[in-house]
């Protein structure tokens, strides 16, 4: 069995359950329904892609997960404990699930280095003196050797989500949770980063929770992509990738790679165009 | 600041200003000669012209009046022997100081304050929209009859001049951080105190350092004002009243030169605070400086 694939290593850390999951926003007049009786389950190292148009309410579930935003009802479960419930509607947010943000958050004010060992020192879990030494060693070993001191506005975007990722693994997280984080990248960018995100995650392995609107994006990197319907939001059709880990940049031109394209580019296109005609509506 | 003197002489930015700088004297010059070297008649039809047109010839000003540049330099030369210039410097200069300090004090944690406390908005925001609107200069009765001295009534009027726009630049500057910064480090296990001081106040700091800025021209703009209508203030120590009161005594004393070197003073003044201002803004915000 290959080492690569979910479960099969001593990996036991990371699952996350979603249960029945229904987040309203209350509006002037109807509720307006964000999330529809989602439930979706993640195996703990797997790297979970959700793909969606824009606006479909993909967020408002990592939302959920991350502890920023209350849910309506169901529930949402990471390695047998409760994150969020109806009693409980709003998680805690924690270090065992960091958020990769679309636009970024590092910290403009701190440099890189500075930026990577904040969780820990935060936390107390390690002093600044052990911290320095572990981010500059994880900070390497992600290709940004030599930006340390950097600012994160001196260096390049593709480097900016390298720093913020390394950030977000220094915590030692059960899941990272990425929402789009490549969106605002060119597409030659994009692909160096796709298989330096892989390299990322082959050394240290979490549940990869990664919100896209890019399939090919999507059935690259994961091992399970999730296909939503757009406002409300709900899986509409769940794919296992039957590539194995680890993939680089020649996956793409496979025979499989293309099947599996063309098995869920109808049902990506489908909601992509209900959301755009949601929007012509609203418009 | 660190620029090697070669790279400013070479540099195309620095020629056009000085360029610049040399044409406006050396035309103001002129102008101010021109009794000199024109004949007045010259200005004969264009005078009647504007006559015919209802234009009274009283009504149209003439740089003749004002003194030259040269005759400028040389009051100025022959002040800066006396103490009484180097004493209007300094009165006005302490008066901005203790004001813009008091201002940039009271200013920053009200503002903070503001942002960070929905009660204390509450309560605090609405008297404080309600003076804002106040010039500053209006306070100056009021502020002489408060304040014991009047040395406090106009430092007091400074004060307002920095306060309003520190508090504003403060507020506004906290409340447009980057909502994911506060979830990025709330994720990461900071308490509110870490958030406080690892996000709010430097996410802050370029507002802070805008808000100063700004403050600090205007507090120019109000001491100099503030010295005009108060009389300058303390008298009897014989000394001058800070560099507003120096340009109007020179005005009723006739001595048009020196009312000249009185708004260079305050020129070169407002904009040394300025620079030192953007200088320490640029060493406390040392990330705004890539690129």
């Amino acid at each position: 069995m290959d080492m690569h694939q979910p479960g099969a290593a001593a990996l036991t850390r990371g699952r996350i359950l979603i249960e029945d999951v229904v987040k309203t926003y209350p509006t002037e007049g109807a509720a307006v329904m964000a999330v529809d009786h989602c439930s979706l389950e993640i195996e703990a190292g797997e790297i979970c892609m959700i793909v969606g148009p824009s606006g479909c309410g993909k967020t408002t579930l990592l939302n959920a997960i991350a502890g920023f935003h209350a849910i309506t009802s169901g529930r949402i479960v990471m390695d047998g404990e409760t994150l969020c419930s109806a009693e409980k509607p709003k998680a805690e947010p924690g270090p065992d699930r960091i958020v990769v943000f679309q636009n970024g958050a590092l910290f403009p004010w701190k440099n890189n280095l500075e930026n990577v060992i904040f969780g820990p020192v935060m936390q107390g879990k390690l002093a600044r003196k052990q911290a320095i030494d572990k981010g500059r060693a994880m900070m390497a070993d992600a290709g940004l050797a030599g930006v340390e001191r950097n600012y994160p506005g001196e260096v390049s975007s593709g480097m900016r989500r390298r720093v913020e990722i390394v950030r977000a693994l220094m915590n030692d997280p059960k899941a990272l949770l990425l929402d789009e984080p490549y969106r605002a990248l060119d597409s030659l960018t994009k692909s160096v980063m796709h298989e330096a995100l892989l390299e990322i995650y082959y050394k240290n392995k979490v549940t990869i929770f990664f919100i896209t609107h890019d399939l090919e994006e999507a059935i690259f990197l994961g091992h399970k992509v999730a296909i939503m319907t757009t406002r409300p939001c709900r899986p509409k059709k769940v794919l296992t990738v039957d590539i194995a880990h680890p993939r680089d940049y020649s996956v793409l031109t496979t025979k499989r790679f293309r099947e599996l394209i063309e098995e869920t580019s109808e049902a990506v296109h489908e909601e992509a165009l209900k959301a755009f005609q949601a929007g012509e509506r609203e418009g | 600041m660190r620029k090697p003197l070669r790279s400013l002489l070479s540099s195309p930015v620095f020629w056009r200003g000085a360029v610049s700088i040399v044409a406006f004297v050396i035309l103001w010059e002129l102008g101010a000669r021109s009794k000199q070297w024109m004949a007045p008649e010259l200005f004969v039809p264009l005078k009647e012209m504007l006559g015919a047109m209802g234009f009274k010839k009283d009504y149209l000003p003439w740089i003749g009046v004002v003194p030259a540049p040269s005759t400028v330099l040389i009051a100025w030369i022959a002040v800066l022997g006396q103490g009484g210039y180097w004493q209007s410097w300094y009165m006005s200069l302490f008066r901005v100081m203790s004001g813009f300090v008091a201002a940039m004090l009271i200013g920053i944690p009200f503002g903070l304050l503001l942002a960070v406390s929905r009660t204390a908005q509450g309560i605090g925001f609405p008297v404080f929209e309600v003076l804002r609107p106040i010039p500053p200069l209006a306070w100056v009765p009021a502020s002489i009859i408060f304040w014991p001295t009047q040395e406090l009534a106009i430092s007091f009027v400074t004060f307002l001049g920095a306060f309003y726009t520190i508090v504003i630049n403060v507020l506004g500057g906290a409340r447009s951080i980057d909502l994911h910064y506060f979830q990025a480090a709330q994720s990461m296990g900071s308490s509110q105190w870490d958030i406080f001081r690892r996000v709010i106040l430097p996410g802050t700091l370029p507002s802070i350092v805008v808000g100063s800025a700004v403050g600090m021209g205007i507090t120019w703009e109000v001491v100099v004002a503030a010295e005009m209508i108060s009389g300058g203030g303390s008298q009897q120590s014989g000394a001058g009243g800070g560099l507003g009161f120096f340009i109007w005594s020179s005005y009723v004393g006739g001595s048009y030169e020196q009312i000249v070197v009185g708004m260079i003073s305050i020129g070169i003044a407002g904009f040394a605070s300025s620079e030192l201002l953007r200088w320490l803004g640029r060493y406390v915000t040392p990330w705004l400086r890539v690129r």
